[in-house]
């Protein structure tokens, strides 16, 4: 009974062919689609004459900034064209990773420089500034990103590794009240003390009297605090817990800064602690659960509808994070940047409007970018001028994405940085 | 203990309720998901769903057509691997039995129980730390770690079903044992290695935590296999924790595709191995 | 001078080699590189954090990558072991009478008609890919446990440790309810194998005494397959704890040892799923996660070995096939 039926081989027959149909769909699927993009070049054109007005309504929201802001327009062109004139040599893919923070910005950056560059394909991927640096230091990605500035002994373990500021942006505290009579857009008042408390698990429930008396004229719930926090490494814990450091001295003691710290509110008896995955993560939680309150960068607690409280300051006043509030941390705390060192450290800023928890993000490279044998030579090139194109064109999509554009004493300090990139020793701009 | 007729029947109805109600309850989740990803994912899909690249995180637009080529890429690569070697693997098991045969079979039934996590962190050690480079490369070795070893069993199986009788058949008639095992062997059991293979396809196409440290991700299109990979199973993972409703379309949509990519094929093999023949001998 | 038969044998041993045989070989050397490969990569990860924490690792309770003072990270598995064991054991709980009530229906209970079906909808249960469970979890079965099936086992039972607290979802019960609708069809598979392979004698013996259907299951068959239940449970465990995905979108992700199952808590999958790729050049943190993931390994291998041998010892009596 060698020979088999005829039901069974035609069945048989049935499913090679099946699956031959499915291999060659998909395989002219993809032909199909990579040979599409050639089209895309020519409804790129029409997307960047939209870009342009679209430059003008945000230069509209560019003038709510500080005069120093408007004044760096005029630098910004002049050392923009002299770059402007570059195209791409060869088609490039370039993999970055790193923190959540600024994760929606550079995701619309890298998309937007693709429509102006259809040959340069930049994807970020955004698994936390604890992994940004992970992976750039054993140079498995082409760039990091991270909120957290590295330390001595990072920058010990990743020899010729530099860092230059890229956007700035503010920590929301973040609640879920809602359903408590309390919607999204009462604006709560902490200090930092009271924060401390509630992550340290020793404030347990909204209607705890000390939160009572920073908000008179609110009726706080009795409801038990839902404390949400990072799972994994992140530069936004760095912000927020080296702000509670400076200044609450228990916590300090306690509990520390870092990318990573062991939470008390875990472990208190009576307190909940959640731990979420990347900003995504904790605004997820805080938007699933009723009386929640966490940390996030500010636009993932504005996108999500979520209140957003305001924190006492240096100064004693309680200040909400928006760009203006950010803007005047930046500029109260940053100094003098040193090319050098761009290491900017701006929590609890002076100034009466300074927003406490603002912190910059800081893209990571190596100088020499033949460090990573990864690289060639045009994607050395591109990921130059990529970031250049960043601290300057890039900076207008920032306000819509409640990020602030660095201010013009950071940009010039990139500048000088991002001149000195280069590729076995040639500089690769302009 | 001597109990009446009467309760020992009622026992034995009760019984039978119970019996029934814990298939019924098994069935619920069943349907609750089958339900909840039809319904929400099915007002995710439109022509921009299969043609756009993934918006960047909590924008709007977009699809998942990046995501799409990586799994089938990933996919393909496992499966190019993967089936070869396991089918030959599985015939060795055949061919040679013996104590080491046997051991190796366990080794391949301990492997599938393997968590894929542990599978992903391997390949990131062996692969992408070595490399330099996250890849969709190094995702479908992740995948065919995992495939291997089912390939290997399932084949085993099948050839083991085929009655010696059809083996002999073809040795006493001077056939080289290699050739009863391709033209006689393989081919009856042709049905049950081709069902085997399907299943883990449909098995590793579900993957997920192998492809978080291997694959990574990717905005756009690869250019080539050793670039990162975008897959559906971890957009599902990471716009699904995310908090933008969008996103969370975006999530069940794609979960919908795969669920249906991925039961279709379950379905497809298991009606078509009901209709398996019987061997008259 | 070789006789008749001996020149055969030798031909037919050097054709045994020949080019197909040749690629069997190869191939089958593939199934062990993948273990010893395996085996390797996690030991050698984890060798710092063996030699910094000996067996202090799996008994300490403290996870502290980043100590306040900048010293050497403080790292400890019980959290994520307990988290493990507290969710298997929620699942099995759950899962094993289910699976045998299931076992028992499509081998006995179904009519003719409705059995293959009936198999065939379990296992579509088993063909549902974890990150889509996950999915569900996360943004349906969460806010349903915490809307009504949490507060009702507060408001009734509260006054257990277990299921006190507060509670927002997300924590090892909800982790180990999904955990039990995916355990359930593989261990449902392995049980009803089991009970189809008990002699008709033996049932038959029983019937003929005058046992209800009922009675046959107890005294005569599920006795006799004990030891494949057993299996089949050993198996399935070794499978839920493996479980990274679903359980990573619905546990909570903290580190907690706590008697409450409300809370949020972590298990070794989803500790290495979250903190794995960001582990910032930090040696022994790295090597610890390792660590956790050799000792996932080594409980994983052992599940799996146990109830594969319980299996093999019952196919060696001819009791059940070995195709599970």
């Amino acid at each position: 009974m060698i020979r088999m039926s005829n039901k069974n081989s035609k069945r048989n027959i049935a499913i090679v062919v099946l699956v031959i149909v499915v291999i060659a769909a998909v395989a002219g699927g993809y032909y199909f689609m990579t040979s599409s993009s050639s089209t895309s070049q020519t409804t790129s054109m029409e997307q960047i004459s939209t870009q342009m007005s679209e430059t003008s309504s945000m230069t509209t929201q560019q003038s709510m900034m500080s005069s120093e802001t408007m004044s760096s327009a005029t630098t910004m062109a002049s050392a923009t064209s002299s770059v402007a004139g570059w195209q791409p040599t060869a088609s490039v893919s370039i993999t970055g990773a790193g923190a959540t923070f600024p994760q929606p910005l550079i995701q619309k950056w890298t998309v937007t420089y693709n429509q102006l560059y259809p040959q340069v394909q930049i994807s970020y991927n955004g698994i936390g500034s604890g992994g940004g640096i992970q992976q750039i230091t054993a140079k498995v990605v082409d760039f990091g990103c991270s909120d957290a500035p590295l330390s001595n002994a990072q920058f010990a373990a990743a020899p010729g590794l530099v860092l230059f500021p890229e956007t700035l942006g503010g920590v929301a505290i973040t609640y879920n009240l809602a359903i408590y009579g309390i919607p999204s857009s009462t604006v709560l008042h902490f200090t930092s003390s009271v924060i401390a408390q509630i992550y340290m698990g020793t404030i347990l429930k909204w209607n705890d009297p000390q939160l009572v008396a920073l908000n008179p004229g609110i009726t706080m719930p009795d409801a038990h605090i839902t404390v949400v926090h990072r799972s994994d490494g992140s530069g936004t814990t760095f912000a927020f817990t080296n702000f509670l450091s400076v200044t609450d001295p228990n916590w300090a003691t306690q509990v520390g800064y870092s990318t990573s710290v062991t939470w008390p509110v875990d472990t208190a008896p009576n307190a909940i602690g959640v731990g979420g995955k990347g900003n995504p993560g904790v605004a997820g939680a805080v938007a699933n659960t009723n009386g929640a309150i966490g940390y996030v960068d500010l636009i993932y607690a504005l996108e999500n509808n979520l209140g957003v409280g305001a924190v006492e300051n240096a100064a004693g006043n309680f200040i909400a994070p928006t760009l203006q509030t950010i803007l005047y941390a930046a500029q109260n705390a940053t100094g003098t940047p040193n090319p050098k060192d761009l290491r900017l450290h701006i929590v609890n800023a002076a100034g009466p409007q300074s927003y406490p928890i603002a912190t910059y993000t800081y893209t990571l490279e190596y100088q020499d970018m033949s460090k990573n044998p990864d690289i060639t030579l045009p994607m050395a090139q591109a990921l130059a001028h990529f970031f250049w194109w960043e601290i300057h064109d890039g900076q207008q999509y920032a306000p819509a994405l409640y990020y602030v554009p660095l201010p013009a004493n950071v940009v010039a300090a990139d500048e000088q940085l991002l001149l000195t990139l280069n590729y076995q020793g040639t500089p690769l701009l302009p | 203990m001597f109990s009446s007729v009467a309760s020992r029947r009622f026992i034995n109805r009760l019984f039978m309720v119970l019996s029934t109600l814990a298939f019924l309850i098994a069935l619920v989740p069943l349907l609750s998901i089958l339900y909840q990803t039809l319904s929400k994912g099915y007002a995710a899909l439109n022509l921009d769903f299969f043609t756009q690249l993934t918006p960047p995180i909590g924008g709007a637009g977009g699809g998942i057509i990046n995501a799409i080529e990586g799994s089938l890429t990933c996919v393909g690569i496992a499966s190019l691997i993967g089936i070869p070697v396991g089918l030959f693997a599985g015939a060795y098991l055949y061919e040679y039995p013996g104590k080491l045969a046997n051991n190796l079979r366990l080794v391949a039934e301990v492997l599938t129980g393997v968590p894929s996590i542990v599978t992903g962190i391997v390949v990131y050690v062996v692969i992408v730390a070595t490399f330099h480079s996250f890849s969709a490369f190094a995702g479908g070795i992740a995948l065919s770690f995992m495939m291997i070893p089912i390939v290997a069993i399932s084949t085993h199986e099948s050839l083991k079903l085929v009655p010696n009788s059809i083996k002999e058949g073809g040795l006493a008639l001077g056939v080289s044992r290699s050739k009863t095992l391709v033209y006689i062997l393989v081919s009856t059991a042709k049905g049950g290695i081709v069902t085997g293979i399907a299943l883990s396809v449909a098995r590793i196409m579900g993957e997920t935590a192998p492809l978080l440290f291997t694959a990574l991700g990717n905005q756009f299109m690869m250019n080539s296999i050793f670039a990162p990979a975008e897959s559906m199973t971890v957009l599902i993972y990471s716009y699904g924790t995310s908090p933008y409703p969008t996103a969370h379309a975006f999530a069940w949509g794609a979960a919908l595709i795969l669920l249906l990519l991925v039961l279709g094929l379950n379905v497809v093999v298991r009606i078509a191995s009901r209709l398996k023949p019987t061997t008259a001998i | 001078m070789q006789t008749q038969v001996e020149k055969t044998r030798a031909r037919q041993r050097a054709r045994r080699l020949d080019f197909l045989h040749t690629v069997l070989v190869v191939a089958a050397i593939g199934i062990p590189i993948i273990a010893i490969l395996s085996l390797y990569a996690l030991i050698n990860g984890s060798l710092d954090s063996i030699l910094a924490f000996g067996f202090g690792f799996l008994t300490s309770s403290q996870w502290i990558p980043n100590p306040p003072n900048g010293g050497p990270p403080i790292l400890g598995a019980l959290p994520s072991i307990y988290g493990s064991v507290v969710t298997t054991t929620i699942a099995l709980l759950f899962a094993v009478p289910i699976s045998l009530g299931i076992a028992l229906f499509q081998s006995e209970l179904a009519p003719g008609k409705l059995r293959l079906p009936s198999i065939f909808l379990v296992e579509l249960l088993a063909a549902v890919p974890s990150v889509v469970y996950g999915l569900w979890g996360i943004l349906f079965l969460v806010p349903f446990m915490s809307s009504y099936v949490d507060p009702g086992l507060m408001n009734s039972l509260g006054f257990l440790p277990i299921f006190s607290g507060e509670t927002n979802g997300l924590g090892m019960f909800t982790a180990g309810v999904i955990l039990a609708i995916m355990i359930i069809p593989y261990a449902a598979a392995v049980m009803r194998e089991i009970i189809t392979a008990v002699p008709r004698a033996q049932r038959e013996a029983c019937i003929a005494l005058g046992g209800t259907q009922w009675e046959t299951m107890r005294m005569a068959v599920i006795p006799y397959a004990s030891t494949g239940i057993i299996a089949a449970i050993v198996l399935a465990m070794g499978r839920a704890i493996g479980e990274t995905m679903a359980v990573t979108m619905v546990i909570g992700n903290v580190a907690r040892i706590t008697p409450s199952l409300f809370l949020p808590a972590e298990t070794i999958p989803s500790v290495i799923a979250n903190e794995f790729t960001e582990v910032a050049g930090n040696g022994i943190y790295l090597a610890a996660l390792f660590e956790l993931a050799l000792i996932l390994f080594a409980i994983a291998l052992i599940m799996n070995l146990i109830g594969r041998l319980l299996i093999t010892r019952l196919a060696f009596h001819g009791k059940v096939g070995s195709d599970v």
